[in-house]
């Protein structure tokens, strides 16, 4: 069966009085992973899972599963029997009527076709671009292909594409990431991303323990990436902001009026559906426009809470806890070379990535992490010494407050994060000041 | 199901591997969340597959799919095998997989009560009239009740005749009090920071009495709102047993995985502090401070009958009266290590590479109590329940909040206290820990979302842990 005619044979088995809607995935993912200089893991898997939603009376039931064509029936019987079961859920938002969605983009050849001898391929070139150096990270591509459906007649499919390089070259005092992502295996440059990461653990073999208090920084991607995903999820999310637990304040000037946001899950770009767990379609949303917060992102159920529309954010039923998110960030790129927003700074850090961040309080995005693979010190305008890893205590929103960003590079592609790699495409960023509480040492 | 795990083990080894091992793993899990007394979510996820594993030369390949026929299954093998070639194109050193006992057999959970022969109806209704109870205090705004149920069955199979179902039974849940004020939210959770799972039926939901819980936790998150902030300070501080749960799990746990002391997590879970030539005479902690990983302990989460790759569990002592005495291993990283496999090596689902992950590793009591402690301290600090957590990627600088705190002063606790954090260095914390409370105190938390791994996995850990006070620790660092 093809993943339409399984998400429609669901709908079918559905019994009088039931709605429901269906999502039937199908694809490949592999991921080729290494560690000191070799391969050392090595996997793929295929497979196809059907999720429903099912509803009757105002009950509401989740299912998921892969689930074989013979085996269908009784998937559907089990939702159902769960349904007549679950007490009335007076937030069930409704289902997603017709509605166009903008075509999704074709699955390169090269990420469909890419096979374990090119991704050790490219693991291989990493490797080869630190001699002397211990690597480790991982090649990672996959596709699928998925179908939502609904007993409302609004039927759309979409397919994800994704290719990334992610790694690491360590000296025995030292270590530096380097990180590609596309929807185009053939655009990693593996050995312009093993290069990077050699590059930052060489700079990094002798570095100094750095006293705690508040530094000038420039971020690099991965760094910004994180700052903009916590942004996002904890400030920018319809549910969070229902409840009363976000920062954002729509119209507001809460932001530096260089630091433009925004959201836009049809950009050509981004390795992801062009539709919601809902059915809803993409959009582009902008969240911070010339420093004034414009609006935050909603599914169904939020929205009507709001009193306003769905705007393609609703993630997947398990994840209705935490809300809609925003998972195509963009952040608007300056005109900088990385080195020049360096050669600006007096005395200052710059950061590689941020580690192991969590939230402290989400109404002001204080959040404490720490800093990994290449910190250094910048001193009149030059990189002069590697610095051990510090720990922060920071408010993600007010580091780029008014007045807080002094600077975005030119540089911007999807880096990886604290939730992951292809969330969010940023550029370098120099900001004002980053509150570190502790060094290496305590 | 043992004919598929067997077609696939046949399937690597007629294409070349010199070893493999296939797990068939069918997973049921039932997930409840209710908020305000509205059911948010009733999700039944039902999942099987076959993951087979082949290892050729020195290297790995592992191959997956949901298709369970003896024709698809021999192919992954030989896929598997397919993969594990391509792996050495960029080889490591010889691997020689340690020696374990070969074994045919059966594992259960024990357990009264199946969870999901429970009906759903049922424990979505002990949310709603939990979630309820909780907003009978004015100022709580969100209140949370979530349940979670496993059955796993797992039929794994090796080329070196290992044959093996098991049977696990897991079930847990939480509940959670949001008062929110002026700029500011005060979080109490039962019976730990989000949720507590046990080895277990439904029993070890109805235990934990959720309804005569509710009305506490909702006024001591509203009572929040108007604690005192916490000052900046070093002094004695005393750690409920479910945040020493916590502490054990991040700064020992992850630090004696033995991937990662080998350098196979460095790029994403990191590596460790520890160095395998200072096994045995690294001093951890105090002398008080006695670990174990113990996968045999009853109802505790960590606990199986067999890792996935057939060895059986048991008990490894990790920290002996203060110094490091072991770690967590599989068969290879253990061959690598020179050292005895500790059965440790765990597969999230069918689709997923084993890879070493923590049992119950947790430590031995004491002979104190939390009275005691609070008696024994002219001015200290009492915490409890994680809030926020974060440390270094060697699993050294860290630096934890709590849900909540209270002041000791001349022996006895005093006002409360909000947004309480502490840092520290991990063998010096573990090196000022004083006071330890004893059998009495003993739980086995139970923490289900622990991730590691690329693709992530979701391990699911026990941390038998009580009461404990550490004598100087640097508190209440904010931004």
């Amino acid at each position: 069966m093809t993943p339409e005619s399984t998400a429609q044979r669901v709908l079918d088995l559905l019994p009088s009085g039931f709605d429901g809607e269906v999502i039937v995935a199908a694809g490949t993912s592999s991921l080729t992973r290494f560690a000191n200089s070799f391969i050392h893991q090595n996997m793929s898997e295929v497979g196809t899972s059907v999720s429903l939603t099912s509803v009757w009376n105002g009950r509401v039931s989740a299912s998921s599963g892969n689930v074989t064509p013979e085996g269908l029936e009784s998937f559907v019987d089990r939702a159902v029997a769960a349904t007549r079961i679950a007490p009335p859920n007076p937030d069930w938002p409704g289902l997603t009527p017709p509605t166009e969605i903008p075509s999704s983009i074709p699955v390169p050849d090269s990420t469909a076709e890419a096979s374990p001898d090119d991704r050790a391929r490219l693991v291989g070139e990493f490797v080869a671009a630190g001699e002397d150096m211990k690597a480790a990270g991982y090649c990672q591509t996959g596709t699928s292909t998925v179908v939502f459906a609904n007993s409302a007649g609004h039927t759309v499919s979409g397919t994800t594409a994704s290719a990334i390089l992610d790694g690491i070259h360590q000296t025995p005092t030292s270590a530096g990431s380097g990180h590609a992502a596309s929807r185009t295996f053939s655009d990693i440059d593996a050995t312009a991303v093993g290069s990077l990461a050699a590059d930052r653990a060489r700079r990094g073999v002798s570095s100094i323990d750095l006293e705690p208090g508040e530094y000038e920084v420039v971020l690099a991607p991965e760094a910004v990436a994180t700052l903009v995903l916590f942004l996002g999820f904890y400030g920018f999310n319809g549910k969070a902001l229902n409840e009363g637990q976000s920062f954002v304040r729509v119209g507001d000037r809460q932001f530096d009026e260089a630091f433009e946001l925004f959201d836009d899950g049809l950009d050509e770009r981004s390795t992801k559906l062009r539709f919601d767990s809902e059915g809803t379609p993409k959009r582009r949303m902008p969240l911070i426009t010339g420093g004034i917060t414009a609006n935050a992102v909603f599914d169904r159920r939020e929205a009507a809470k709001a009193g306003t529309e769905s705007t393609g954010h609703a993630v997947t039923f398990f994840g209705q806890n935490f809300g809609p998110l925003p998972t195509d960030l963009f952040v608007t790129p300056g005109t900088s070379a990385p080195a020049d927003l360096i050669a600006g700074v007096e005395r200052g850090l710059y950061v590689s990535t941020f580690n192991y961040v969590r939230i402290l309080d989400p109404r002001t995005t204080v959040a404490t992490g720490l800093t990994r693979n290449g910190t250094f010190l910048i001193e009149n305008g030059e990189i002069t010494t590697a610095v051990s890893d510090m720990r922060f205590t920071q408010s993600f929103a007010a580091a780029v407050g008014p007045g807080r960003v002094l600077g975005l590079g030119g540089d911007a592609r999807f880096a990886d994060s604290e939730f992951g790699p292809g969330i969010a495409h940023v550029p370098t960023a120099r900001l004002a000041g980053w509150r570190f509480t502790g060094g290496a040492a305590g | 199901m043992f004919d598929i795990a067997s077609a696939a083990v046949e399937g690597a080894i007629a294409s070349g591997a010199t070893y493999a091992d296939a797990r068939v793993i069918g997973r049921k899990i039932r997930d409840i969340s209710v908020q305000n007394g509205d059911v948010q979510a009733i999700s039944i996820s039902e999942a099987i597959g076959v993951g087979v594993r082949a290892l050729y030369g020195s290297s790995w390949g592992f191959q997956a799919t949901d298709r369970l026929t003896l024709a698809d299954a021999g192919r992954a093998g030989a896929q598997a095998t397919a993969i594990a070639r391509a792996s050495t194109r960029v080889p490591g050193p010889p691997l020689v997989l340690a020696d374990v006992p070969v074994h045919q057999d059966e594992f259960q959970t024990r357990y009264d009560e199946h969870p999901l022969e429970v009906s759903a109806e049922e424990q979505a209704g002990l949310l709603v009239e939990s979630t309820r109870l909780m907003l009978e205090e004015p100022n709580v705004a969100i209140a949370i009740g979530q349940l979670g149920f496993w059955d796993v069955d797992s039929w794994l199979v090796s080329s070196q005749g290992h044959r093996i179902h098991q049977n696990l039974i897991h079930s847990g849940g939480g509940l959670q009090a949001m008062s929110i004020g002026d700029g500011e939210t005060q979080v109490r959770t039962y019976p730990q920071s989000r949720v507590h799972y046990e080895s277990a039926g439904y029993e070890a939901i109805r235990k934990w009495d959720y309804l005569a819980e509710a009305p506490r936790i909702a006024a001591e998150s509203a009572a929040l709102l108007t604690a005192a902030e916490m000052d900046e300070c070093e002094k004695p501080l005393i750690l409920d047993g479910s945040q020493l749960a916590l502490q054990i799990h991040e700064s020992v746990g992850h630090a004696i995985e033995l991937d990662r002391i080998l350098g196979w997590e460095a790029a994403f879970a990191g590596t460790s502090h520890l160095q395998l030539p200072e096994l045995g005479r690294h001093r951890y902690g105090s002398d008080l401070m006695n670990i174990t990983a113990d996968a045999t302990l009853p109802g505790a989460l960590g606990s199986f009958g067999y890792d996935d790759e057939g060895t059986p569990a048991q008990s490894v002592p990790i920290v002996e009266n203060g110094i490091w005495v072991g770690v967590l291993s599989g068969r290879d990283s253990a061959s690598i290590a020179g050292l005895p496999p500790g059965g440790m090596v765990r597969a999230d689902g069918y689709n997923r590479l084993p890879m070493v992950r923590m049992t119950n590793v947790g430590l031995l009591p004491g002979d104190s109590s939390l009275d005691q402690m609070i008696a024994a301290t002219d001015d200290g600090i009492l915490m409890s329940t994680n809030r926020s957590w974060s440390i270094d990627d060697r699993r050294l600088n860290f630096q934890f909040g709590c849900e909540i705190g209270w002041e000791i002063k001349n022996g006895e606790r005093g006002r409360m206290l909000k947004n309480p954090t502490y840092t520290g260095i991990t063998p010096r914390f573990w090196g000022t820990l004083d006071m330890l409370a004893g059998e009495s105190e003993r739980v086995f938390w139970g923490t289900p979302n622990c991730g590691k791994g690329q693709p992530v996995q979701v391990g699911r850990t026990g941390h038998p842990a009580m009461p404990a006070r550490f004598a100087g620790v640097r508190m209440g660092v904010r931004g």
